[in-house]
């Protein structure tokens, strides 16, 4: 060990050590998930290839997804009415996406007077079959508590500053709706195509702690 | 043909009794008053489903929006501000003109 290893509390784990060549052993949850799924297929209920179906969903469900979403609202006023009226049906007959049955999903839309910011406050509901998964500051005590409660300063610390004659519509996931919030257009892209437009949109805009003109602006 | 019991644009308080188990109806807006915003039609009930029942019967399910003063009073971070809930049937009672707004 080197001298300046003092600087280090006693009893703190080597932050250099190797990692182990063994896996730690298994938690009870992975027996539990195993020994459930070996359950179900062994009685017929799902095959294991359903399972393998399932992941290679959930991982094809990102904010890009939900991007190319948005443009497409962006540059087709006919497809973002059908989008605000009906977001399942429009999603699945346009543009082929089949947002599962676990939830419905809603799109709301910003505008000059009003922005939308999404939280559940009861859990971590989330567009995922749209999206993705959430990210881990959504699912945080933290955010969830003070979202509803003091909006203008947490978007303030996301970086997001409204002017005061925007009013925030604070918009809490409570039941079986999961909300898709289309952010402003920002100016000066009126002629953009939409592929060109989808690198506009965050995933926090899409959550509304961000503007979608963020991104525009580095 | 069953009909929702509250209409866009109804003034509605949130239900204070107390919940056992898995409830969707969040603490802090117990006792508060909003207004329907929209109704997005009848789900099963997920105090029922939580518990592996059929959550029948199915519940309205409606949009209300909570003025933050409403909600947070004085401490209100902007009055023209407002939180948004899906909230169930079972939870809400009209609110008339001449009721206090915010009794608890």
């Amino acid at each position: 060990m080197h001298d300046d290893d003092q600087g280090h509390t006693h009893g703190d784990p080597d932050p250099h050590a190797p990692s182990p060549d063994d896996a730690p052993p298994a938690s009870e949850w992975e027996f539990l998930e195993k020994a459930l799924s070996a359950l179900l297929a062994e009685c017929g209920v799902i095959e294991e290839a359903d399972i393998q179906r399932m992941m290679n969903f959930t991982e094809s469900r990102n904010p890009a997804l939900g991007a190319k979403v948005v443009a497409r609202a962006w540059t087709d006023s006919g497809f973002r009415d059908r989008l605000l009226c009906d977001a399942r049906k429009s999603l699945r007959e346009e543009m082929g996406i089949d947002v599962g049955t676990i939830a419905e999903i809603a799109a709301v839309e910003n505008s000059d007077k009003l922005h939308h910011v999404v939280v559940c406050t009861l859990c971590s509901c989330y567009p995922r079959t749209l999206l993705g998964q959430p990210p881990a500051w959504y699912k945080s005590r933290e955010y969830r508590s003070r979202i509803v409660r003091e909006p203008r300063k947490v978007l303030k610390e996301f970086g997001t500053v409204l002017p005061s004659d925007v009013s925030i519509r604070v918009l809490d996931s409570t039941a079986d709706l999961r909300y898709l919030v289309i952010p402003n257009r920002p100016g000066g892209t009126e002629d953009w195509p939409a592929h060109r437009l989808e690198a506009l949109v965050s995933r926090d805009s899409m959550i509304g702690t961000a503007l979608a003109s963020d991104q525009n602006d580095k | 043909m069953i009909e929702p019991r509250f209409a866009t644009g109804d003034r509605v308080r949130v239900d204070t009794r107390p919940a056992k188990g898995h409830c969707r109806a969040p603490f802090y807006l117990r006792g508060r008053t909003g207004v329907v915003e929209a109704i997005h039609g009848r789900y099963r009930d997920p105090e029922q489903l939580a518990y592996h029942r059929p959550g029948l019967p199915m519940r309205f399910l409606y949009r209300v929006r909570f003025d933050q003063p409403s909600v947070w009073g004085r401490e209100a971070e902007n009055s023209t501000d407002a939180v948004v809930a899906d909230l169930f049937e079972h939870w809400l009672t009209r609110v008339t003109g001449r009721e206090t707004a915010n009794a608890r």
